[in-house]
């Protein structure tokens, strides 16, 4: 059973929506005890990143997650993403979760921001989101901020002027920038290979 | 860089799909849920619902839609049409939608883009604008379907909704709507001046080259037909392999 962690911000019907599309066991949760039975789990988030770490705090989830995400599959998405990070930018610096090295910056290129809509999987290395992902898969992006990280944090990159770290992982942490709800078939089949990793 | 998008439109009334020609003489083709799977299967980088009764009642029909389609079409959805308060936005926003446009209810109250970004993001908050041209040159908005001239200039009315907060521009030409005679570039190309976020071009398209030139000759991000895909003229693959062979980043 993948847990959908709900904390008040983020996009967690579309997620549960291509779940259970693709067969996978899910439940949308804001309970500890759920987060620590579950297999897998997902961070979703919409907004802004000084909000969402305020209402995962106030939900009593920020320990549970540091402590589970290390322990079992675990993907952020979108913002979700951004908050594995150690801190962010966006309007005041805000502490992130930890889980993966780096901080979350504004988006500095010579295109428009934010960066909205479908662009390239530049792969990087080998991940087991990847698997039946050909290099150059459009996936979907809404966003304004992007992580910083070394490149052995990263997995895939997208070009937008700038190169922005698209798919992230580190251990059994994982970070999808793009929304793979949101992107089609490629999509699918990356949180598939999620879903695998649960079983 | 980023793909250029194509969206077919969906004209929804009481549940069903039906296309307008000119907005007058509207013929139903079909179940809206139907014609959005197929349109994914196509290859359809977002899929644009429009409400055409908009009667508060039929709002629920068209969140209804909008629910049934997220549970099988995982591109971002759009809905618009009788579109008025921030409850709308949010009526849409947990049925499913990605994104709500909004049209004479913003021309109306402006401050309801600042409202709806504010609250939800600027990402998910569409201002469509149906422009006519004037005899002096310029373009006004026009609403009620295109029947009725605000008197407002639909180019000043882009830059000044994006000021507001507006994610994203959805251009209609009332000029070119219908007629196949390709995209109102000029149209297209003063408001892509003037606004700093994605334009969708909208109105006129007729074979494939009117795609191919839009993306040449104008700052448009994306493309939106209705009619075209509804009598499968042309399919959403067909429009996306053209764009490919002239060097238009496409999603394939």
């Amino acid at each position: 059973m993948i847990a959908i962690i709900d904390y008040g911000a983020g996009n967690l019907f579309s997620v549960q929506n291509a779940l259970r599309f693709l067969g996978l066991e899910n439940q949308i949760t804001r309970d500890a005890a759920e987060i620590r039975k579950a297999n897998g789990l997902i961070l979703p988030g919409v907004g802004a990143f000084p909000d969402a770490m305020r209402m995962l705090k106030e939900a009593g989830l920020t320990e549970v997650i540091k402590e589970e995400a290390i322990k079992k599959p675990f993907l952020g998405i979108c913002l979700g993403m951004q908050m594995l990070f150690n801190e962010s930018d966006e309007f005041t610096t805000t502490s992130g979760l930890g889980l993966i090295p780096g901080r979350v910056e504004k988006i500095v290129c010579p295109y428009k921001i934010p960066h909205m809509g479908w662009n390239h999987l530049e792969l990087n290395g080998k991940s087991p989101l990847l698997a039946g992902v050909p290099e150059g898969s459009s996936v979907y992006f809404v966003h304004s901020y992007m992580a910083c990280t070394e490149p052995e944090n990263v997995t895939a990159y997208c070009d937008y002027g700038v190169k922005i770290p698209a798919l992230t992982e580190k251990g059994t942490v994982f970070g999808a920038q793009f929304h793979p709800e949101k992107s089609g078939e490629t999509g699918l089949t990356i949180l598939k290979n999620f879903g695998g990793l649960t079983k | 860089m980023l793909d250029k998008r194509i969206i077919p439109c969906l004209d929804v009334r009481d549940g069903k799909v039906v296309k307008g020609i000119n907005f007058v003489g509207i013929r139903e083709v079909g179940d809206p849920v139907e014609c959005a799977e197929e349109y994914n299967r196509q290859g359809a980088d977002e899929i644009v619902f429009l409400d055409i009764t908009a009667t508060h009642e039929h709002r629920k029909t068209m969140a209804d839609v909008v629910c049934r389609t997220a549970e099988k079409v995982f591109v971002p959805l759009t809905v618009g049409g009788g579109i008025s308060t921030i409850e709308d936005f949010a009526t849409m926003l947990r049925a499913g939608a990605d994104k709500v446009s909004v049209n004479s209810a913003a021309l109306k109250n402006p401050e309801l883009i600042a409202q709806a970004a504010d609250k939800f993001g600027s990402q998910c908050v569409v201002v469509a604008i149906d422009a006519r041209k004037m005899e002096d040159g310029s373009w006004h908005a026009y609403v009620a379907g295109g029947r009725k001239d605000t008197g407002i200039d639909a180019v000043w009315w882009a830059k000044r909704a994006c000021e507001l907060g507006a994610g994203e521009i959805l251009l209609t030409s009332m000029d070119a709507d219908g007629t196949k005679a390709g995209f109102d570039l000029p149209l297209l190309n003063a408001v892509c001046e003037v606004v700093n976020v994605p334009v969708i071009a909208s109105g006129g398209c007729g074979t494939l080259d009117h795609f191919s030139e839009v993306f040449e000759k104008t700052g448009a991000d994306a493309a939106l037909a209705a009619s075209l895909f509804h009598y499968r003229e042309l399919t959403v693959g067909e429009v996306k392999e053209h764009l490919h062979a002239h060097n238009i980043p496409v999603r394939l």
